[in-house]
């Protein structure tokens, strides 16, 4: 089932109007069409719209403008209830007074009419499903006596279970140690691949989304800012923020100039940028971009040496940083001095992009 | 950990100390009262008079056997039972409906929250006898059935005119099934405020996503009702019920309020009256012993009505 999302708008009114105070957009003319059967992860930091572009889809809130399709068929008046969707919650809401299975089947006690099952024909469903999430074995358990990753998939078994057009996860991942988290987010993906169900899945965390997705989407203040296969946008932001937010650790920005064809940063020319315009610019410049050179056109005062076994970080500031420190990683085969006071590197042009310093846009530079 | 017994026992006579002014009042008017109680429901021939003399008294299960063949303590532990019975159900059950309504809305719940918080902090005499008044006649009533009956209670003219008849509800000549349909309306009114603002306050600290979670599901009203509301709200149903019983069985300013020191119609005095109103009218006339009887039959029930609803509550209700 693919998922369309058209021009969807949600503005919350403002609490206090009479002091002036402003109507809240909260997701402001998202278009995306989700394709069948993918997982898309919405990404982007609170605040972003990513949960209220989620409950619209679920149907909890219902659009200010827009429309939102599935398949063919217009959801968007549709109560909750009525559009397929199966919603997994962040902290999962699973029912504290009944057992495993109780909650397992509770929605399908809700069915009514032609859809109405028999309680074998509910047992077998729910035990089926319970198989996918592979917590058959704790059927007649309470939600208290579960770990948290348990409980995640009771809840994702009580979403699969009456068989959704869309599985919605909100922040599915952000109530579970880090280890739990690997292996779950994992589990999902698992999940994902083997019902083929169109699911889409809300979070902060950059890895999370880029481990898992088919297609992330990077939204800010309402505003979708990129969409695309994980490591394209990884490998392309289309703007500051996407690639500031995307990557651990973060990407180093810095200020600099184009000058003839050249980037400048502080006195050095650092890179050829053939096809940009002389103009100030925004450069970032990924971790892993730096190469380390003796003789290389770029120098960084030396400040220390993270070894972490399979590579070397170097932690070294700049004055056109804007950041405190500018962070590299660089294989651990490469000796470095940390007793030097400078450090010189090369740059990866691929892993270097530049940014219009007052709208943040993208500059592409032409390929060689 | 010896460091620490160290400093525990240096001056544990400084700990009684501390203790001693709470310890004292305590002892004074707790347990001291209760261990009298208990002594004096088995003296026979007690009382405070005859005491005072120096007469001769045995102990014995004597003022049990004398109370429970009083025809009045009878009549009081059945209308207590019958109040408790009637009041703790129907108040729980409004109090729950009127709880989850609030909760609801969205306009006016500070407002309406307030009105029926009102009677919690009236006196219950004072409401007692605005009741009374409410359901009273007042006219030249000699009971004889010829005689046309003068109404003037609010609740008589509201009935009337919906093209009811009249009822005589607590004035002479009335009917027990009359007075004790007055005093179910008082008491159940009376206990609703403490009983909503628990129950408010437990709907209130439900987690949101649970309704958003069945609403999810396509649960219908009644369900969400039967199987979230109230099993989330199980321990607070659970407190209220048993804290009712608790209650309703010392139940007597009511009676107060609404009939006075009567405790019933002026034809039938003391009809209504109640286990803590055969205690108080025993003290009265010096019948300590048979008091302190009638209390400690009345901590027994209590006692069992309480166990009875731990044991059921364990079963039925979710921590």
């Amino acid at each position: 089932m693919k998922v369309e999302l058209q021009n969807l708008t949600k503005i919350f009114p403002s609490r206090n109007k009479k002091e002036g105070g402003a109507d809240v957009v909260a997701v402001n003319n998202f278009t995306f069409t989700i394709p069948d059967g993918k997982l898309v992860g919405l990404l982007g930091p609170s605040g972003c719209g990513k949960s209220t572009t989620l409950y619209m889809i679920c149907g909890l809130q219902k659009p200010s403008s827009g429309k939102l399709l599935f398949g063919d068929d217009d959801v968007t008046n549709l109560p909750p209830e009525s559009r397929g969707v199966g919603l997994v919650f962040q902290n999962y809401a699973l029912y504290p007074h009944m057992t495993v299975k109780q909650n397992i089947m509770f929605p399908l006690q809700n069915l009514k009419g032609a859809d109405k099952l028999s309680k074998d024909e509910m047992l077998d469903r729910a035990y089926n499903v319970a198989k996918i999430v592979q917590i058959d074995e704790l059927m007649e358990r309470k939600p208290s006596e579960l770990s948290g990753g348990q409980q995640q998939r009771v809840a994702i078994a009580r979403a699969l279970v009456k068989m959704p057009r869309v599985l919605l996860l909100d922040e599915p991942l952000s109530n579970l140690d880090a280890r739990l988290r690997l292996q779950t987010r994992e589990e999902i993906k698992r999940i994902q691949k083997e019902t083929r169900i169109t699911t889409v899945f809300v979070t902060h965390d950059q890895e999370e989304a880029m481990s898992i997705s088919d297609m992330i989407v990077v939204m800010k203040l309402g505003v979708v800012q990129q969409i695309g296969k994980p490591q394209d946008v990884y490998n392309s932001p289309a703007n500051l923020f996407v690639a500031k937010f995307l990557g651990t650790p973060p990407i180093n920005v810095f200020r600099g100039e184009v000058k003839n064809g050249k980037l400048h940063i502080g006195d050095e020319i650092v890179m050829d940028v053939k096809g940009v315009a002389d103009q100030e610019v925004t450069v970032g410049i990924r971790p892993e971009g730096f190469i380390l050179k003796a003789d290389g056109p770029f120098t960084c005062n030396m400040q220390n040496v993270e070894v972490m076994g399979r590579d070397v970080s170097i932690v070294s500031t700049h004055e056109c940083s804007l950041n405190e420190t500018i962070r590299s990683i660089i294989d651990a085969d490469n000796d470095v001095n940390p007793e030097a006071k400078t450090v010189r590197f090369a740059l990866k042009p691929n892993k270097v992009f530049l940014f219009n310093k007052e709208t943040e846009e993208r500059i592409y530079v032409e390929e060689k | 950990m010896a460091n620490n017994s160290m400093v525990e026992s240096r001056h544990p006579w400084k700990a009684w100390v501390y203790l001693a002014p709470a310890l004292v009042l305590l002892l004074v008017f707790t347990v001291w009262p209760i261990i009298n109680t208990v002594r004096m429901a088995f003296l026979e021939n007690y009382s405070g008079l005859k005491a005072a003399g120096g007469a001769h008294f045995r102990f014995g299960i004597g003022n049990f056997k004398k109370v429970l063949e009083y025809k009045r303590f009878l009549q009081c532990m059945k209308n207590t039972v019958i109040i408790c019975f009637l009041t703790v159900p129907i108040s729980t059950m409004l109090a729950l409906l009127i709880s989850v309504a609030l909760n609801s809305i969205k306009w006016f719940q500070k407002f309406l929250q307030t009105v029926f918080f009102l009677p919690y902090v009236t006196n219950s005499i004072a409401i007692g006898m605005v009741f009374a008044a409410m359901f009273n006649i007042v006219g030249s009533f000699y009971g004889t059935e010829n005689e046309l009956i003068v109404t003037a209670g609010i609740i008589n003219n509201v009935i009337e005119f919906f093209g009811g008849h009249a009822v005589n509800w607590i004035n002479y000549g009335s009917t027990y099934a009359a007075n004790i349909t007055v005093m179910v309306i008082y008491i159940v009114w009376n206990a609703l405020p403490f009983k909503i603002l628990i129950l408010l306050g437990g709907l209130q600290s439900v987690n949101k996503q649970y309704y958003d979670a069945a609403k999810v599901d396509g649960t219908s009203r009644r369900r969400i009702f039967t199987r979230i509301t109230v099993p989330l709200l199980s321990p607070m149903i659970a407190y209220v019920v048993i804290t009712g019983f608790i209650g309703g069985f010392k139940e007597y300013t009511s009676i107060v309020g609404i009939f006075g020191e009567n405790m019933g119609p002026a034809d039938d005095k003391g009809r209504l009256n109640t286990m803590v109103g055969f205690i108080y009218d025993s003290l009265s006339t010096n019948s300590q012993g048979r008091a302190s009887a009638a209390a400690l039959i009345l901590f027994g029930l209590i006692l069992i009505v309480t166990i009875l609803q731990l044991w059921v509550s364990k079963k039925k209700v979710h921590y």
